[in-house]
């Protein structure tokens, strides 16, 4: 039938695909995803606790934007990284690890083992263009949808299809 | 109807390596098909063609068999239609239930343990969905059939994303959070993989499964599971099995229910879950379903529970609620295993749900020697190698593969994926300092005093502090 040259990994039911979360604080950024070809997010203002920055590096090119919930763009994020979007990388790396977010954004850093900082460093060295924030509105609309998730009750009648998604132990 | 070796509980390893009668060939047929899905039904090649065909050519001596021919020759044309996408699905569901049958009476051989009449009558047909539901239902078919016009390969985000709005809609509604977790667990799988046409490797048969699972379920009335009865008696919790994605969380306990007043032990399930945001991990996820299940604090402790006119369903899973349950004795989970585990009876899983993935059956092994091997840890049992899925053990508990390695007994899950059988512990039992102590892989279900388990409760409380207070600046302005 020509086929047959499956691996073990492609004819698991159970294959894991995404590695979860690692847990951290989530005070300053209480949102980080690796999706849409950027790594985005959303960042707690330091200094008015009803704000919040949108920001957004994308992969290869390194454009960023930065935005508040309200659409207005932030004053730091003029010609360089504000230090919202290094918030950004920082928490990425501890949710990821840094070698998923160097491999996303396509960095390589100069000196091997990447970290929040030769990441962000190596991405500035390039100076990057500033990107657009049309996606903004998007991100946020999705960091709501997860909040919202809180609401939601459990329940107790089963859900079979959870078997396709076992835990694991391994780590980003 | 006890076997000889009641009590022991031992297991036949020989009959768990030796093949299975027609398995190969049922799984050629699907991986045909599966592989058909990478490329996409929009334009299908002579291979996708084939693999189309395949799938009506190994359904054709049953009642689906007029239906899927229909089906396979649309598709094959690359004028597949939506009835005919979940013709498709039904079909390799038929053969993927198949494969679970074979399997399933494999390990009843090895384990020797009864199997549940069919007396029983079936669960109640479901009233039929309101209009809005079937709307949705609806929306959620018409992105799984483009997908798979698309194929893996044609993964886009535009195309991917097409599957939040149906999400969001569908979580509100208790009745639908079967098909939400699903849809959600699966959309955000095939988010992080885009664009497909770079992607490394396809996890082919799992997004065949998710997406011929998700397509059926897209027929109203699919998603079942209403109680068959009541069971009163005592409940004996052989240990927690635990499954996430990044935004939903379950929790089964798997107990062995004597019932009051006497009559065969049966095995059973208690099961509770909820939608979270992905930041919520590890003892994040005990926090979540606490509160809904005192059995997962009956659990932590080691003791029984006392359940009267607890709802069932056909496959035994009970359908708990606090108000008819009561925290009862301590109850030691290798002594119920060694007990009663063998004389339980075991309930059918339902024909349409039928498939490798949902074999999970607990057993006790004893007397094994430990091996680490390449492919990782694996039990010797009865002069074969049985190998032992450490991974499925919730990093929120005290259960490590280091103690797994160091056992002498355990309690887990036979399992099956990927063309073997797999053991998941849900305990072991190892010898420390002379003494036999045991170790449950849910011992922090209901909390715990250990010092790691109390800093991951408290990170876990302070993350989920943060999100409650900006869901309540930001989701109400
Ligand atoms: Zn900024």
């Amino acid at each position: 039938m020509g086929v047959g040259a499956l691996s073990v990994w492609e004819k698991s039911s159970t294959a894991r695909v995404t590695a979860p979360a690692r847990p951290r604080k989530l005070a300053k950024v209480p949102f980080v995803e690796l999706a849409d070809g950027r790594l985005q997010g959303v960042v707690s203002s330091g200094s008015d606790i009803g704000r919040v920055y949108v920001s957004s590096v994308a992969a290869r090119t390194y454009a960023f934007a930065c935005s508040t919930n309200n659409n207005r763009p932030c004053g730091g994020a003029r010609g360089m990284f504000c230090k919202h979007i290094q918030a950004l990388v920082a928490e990425a790396v501890l949710q990821y690890g840094a070698e998923r977010v160097a491999r996303y954004l396509a960095v390589e850093p100069p000196d091997g083992e990447p970290t929040a900082q030769s990441i962000t460093g190596a991405m500035s060295a390039e100076r990057p263009e500033k990107g657009d924030a049309s996606a903004a509105a998007q991100v946020f609309s999705r960091f709501l949808r997860q909040l919202a998730y809180l609401e939601r009750e459990p329940v107790t009648a089963p859900l079979p299809e959870m078997q396709w998604f076992p835990p694991t132990r391994a780590v980003a | 109807m006890v076997p000889p070796d009641a009590g022991g509980g031992l297991m036949r390893g020989d009959l768990l390596s030796d093949p299975v009668e027609g398995l190969d060939e049922a799984l050629a047929v699907v991986d045909a098909f599966d592989e058909a899905l990478v490329a996409g039904l929009l334009r299908p090649g002579p291979a996708q063609a084939a693999g189309v065909s395949g799938l009506a050519g190994a359904v054709a001596g049953t009642p689906l068999a007029a239906r899927v021919a229909e089906a396979a020759e649309k598709a094959a044309a690359g004028t597949g239609g939506e009835d005919h996408f979940v013709a498709l699905a039904a079909a390799r569901s038929a053969l993927l239930g198949s494969v679970h049958d074979a399997l399933v009476q494999r390990i009843d051989e090895a384990v020797g343990r009864p199997v549940e009449g069919d007396e029983t009558a079936g669960p109640e047909p479901l009233a039929a969905a309101p209009e809005e539901a079937a709307n949705l239902l609806a929306a959620a078919r018409s992105w799984l059939c483009d997908l798979a016009r698309g194929g893996w390969r044609g993964l886009d985000h535009e195309l991917v994303a097409g599957a939040a709005p149906v999400v969001a809609a569908m979580l509100p509604e208790p009745g639908m959070r079967r098909r939400a977790a699903l849809l959600d667990g699966f959309a955000a799988e095939l988010a992080a993989s885009c664009p497909g046409a770079t992607l490394e490797r396809v996890p082919v048969r799992r997004w065949a499964d998710l997406w011929s699972r998700a397509l059926l379920l897209t027929v109203p009335g699919s998603a079942g599971a209403g109680a068959v009865g009541t069971v009163t008696g005592r409940l004996l919790p052989l240990g927690v099995d635990v499954q996430e994605h990044a935004t939903a969380v379950q929790a089964q306990v798997h107990a062995v229910l004597e019932p009051a007043g006497g009559g065969a032990p049966r095995l059973v399930r208690a099961s509770v879950s909820a939608p979270k945001p992905d930041t919520v991990v590890g003892a994040g996820l005990w926090q979540l379903l606490r509160p809904r299940m005192s059995l997962l604090g009956a659990v932590g402790e080691g003791r029984s529970a006392e359940v009267e006119a607890m709802p069932v369903t056909a496959e035994g899973d009970l359908l708990w609620d606090d108000a008819l349950a009561r925290t009862g004795e301590p109850a030691d989970a290798f002594a119920t295993a060694r007990v009663m585990l063998s004389a339980a009876t075991a309930a059918r899983v339902e024909p349409l749900d039928r498939h490798p993935v949902r074999i999970a059956v607990p057993v006790l092994l004893e007397g094994y020697a430990a091996r680490e091997g390449e492919d990782g840890l694996a039990f010797e049992v009865a002069g074969r190698l049985l190998a032992v899925d450490t991974d499925r053990m919730p990093a929120a508990g005290p259960l490590t593969p280091e103690a797994v390695a160091a056992s002498h007994a355990c309690v887990g899950l036979l399992r099956w994926d990927a063309g073997k059988f797999l053991l998941q512990p849900l305990a072991v039992e190892t010898t420390v300092r002379k003494k036999t102590v045991a170790v449950h892989a849910g011992a922090w279900a209901g909390g715990t005093s250990d010092k790691a388990g109390v800093r991951a409760e408290k990170a876990a409380t302070d993350a989920v502090a943060v999100l409650r207070e900006r869901a309540g600046r930001l989701l109400r302005t």
